[in-house]
């Protein structure tokens, strides 16, 4: 079989920088925390109520994480999936490798710039509705390597994050507690979106 | 236990053949010419039987570079260490040694992306580690950012 092209890596190489340097030039501000959630319960659509909770409870039992185990915390994450911690018990028990069958990134582990269009990538194509968690203090800011060269200090740079689980790494028991969070977040997500107040 | 070859004979030895390679010895290492370093690792290759290349090591001084080579033989089970200046910072050129151990390769990349220090007769220098259009070398004493991760800090 012939290959029309060939492989040229310094082409590979430019594309790949150019990517890069875009992206830490577009990632000058955080992204505000999703907190649309927090509003009172007054504000929901009342001919809606029924309908909305049984699809958000429809939801919030099968949100089916990514893998997204970038350094070390990803064994307290496999630890939390296996059989002593178990988060199958809420429903999350598959971890697919397609992010469009994922609703939820788990991100674990220290993100380096090189990694963060591959991490975008990932977030654009999960379909609606997505969460992402930032779990580990090195996905939440940098950690101890906030002051590298390489290190992105903070997702929420690159992605809404909606959960943020602190820990070096969290324990199994931190990271379902991140669960039960989403949880309730996912039970007052609402259908309609409505304008913000200010 | 792998037997540490003496410097001061190494040196001798190279000496022999190459009358002005040579810098100085320690117990463990010898210390040549930077523009020599391809004809001594060559000749010590062949006399001493080192099939291996263990590491390659560069280290920032602020005055000088040095590069250290850890060589090892696996047939007879000694090792010697070379060492070598590079006193130019803006532009430091050093003799790769892919040629004698293709192991070099990908650790005279790494020391090419954090340090600065090109290999002349390397087949493909550039960066191994950190992205294309990346500002500066990492691992030099003198390196600072601007801002954490090149990032905005919060």
């Amino acid at each position: 079989m012939e290959i029309e092209k060939p492989y040229v890596s310094s082409e590979l190489d430019k594309a790949e920088g150019a990517e890069i340097e875009a992206l830490i030039a577009a990632s000058k501000e955080p992204y505000p925390d999703p907190v649309a959630w927090l509003d009172e319960e007054i504000k929901r659509n009342v001919l809606l109520t029924s309908t909305e909770h049984v699809i958000d409870w429809g939801k919030r039992y099968s949100v089916w994480p990514v893998l997204l185990g970038l350094a070390c915390c990803a064994f307290e994450m496999v630890a939390a999936a296996a059989s002593r911690f178990d988060f199958s018990r809420f429903g999350m028990e598959v971890f697919r490798f397609s992010p469009r069958q994922a609703d939820l990134m788990l991100v674990a582990g220290t993100l380096t710039w090189k990694m963060a269009p591959a991490l975008r990538r990932i977030y654009d194509q999960m379909a609606e509705p997505k969460w992402v968690i930032a779990m580990g203090t090195c996905t939440i800011s940098g950690g101890c390597f906030r002051g590298s060269y390489s290190v992105v200090p903070g997702l929420n740079l690159i992605v809404p994050v909606d959960v943020y689980i602190p820990g070096c790494p969290p324990r199994p028991e931190g990271l379902i507690h991140g669960f039960m969070e989403l949880h309730r977040k996912v039970l007052k997500d609402k259908l309609i979106k409505k304008e913000k107040d200010d | 236990m792998t037997k540490q070859l003496s410097g001061p004979e190494v040196a001798q030895q190279i000496g022999e053949k190459f009358p002005d390679a040579i810098t100085g010895s320690d117990e463990t290492a010898v210390f040549v010419r930077s523009e020599a370093l391809l004809e001594v690792a060559r000749f010590i290759k062949e006399s001493l039987d080192l099939d291996y290349l263990n590491s390659i090591t560069a280290v920032d001084y602020i005055d000088y570079f040095e590069l250290v080579y850890h060589l090892t033989s696996l047939e007879n089970n000694h090792s010697i260490i070379l060492k070598t200046k590079c006193d130019e910072r803006e532009n430091p050129i050093v003799p790769s040694v892919v040629s004698l151990w293709q192991g070099a390769d990908f650790q005279e990349r790494e020391i090419y992306d954090l340090m600065g220090i090109s290999f002349e007769g390397h087949p493909n220098m550039k960066r191994i580690f950190l992205w294309d259009g990346f500002q500066g070398h990492p691992l030099r004493k003198d390196f600072t950012l601007d801002v954490p991760g090149g990032g905005k800090a919060t």
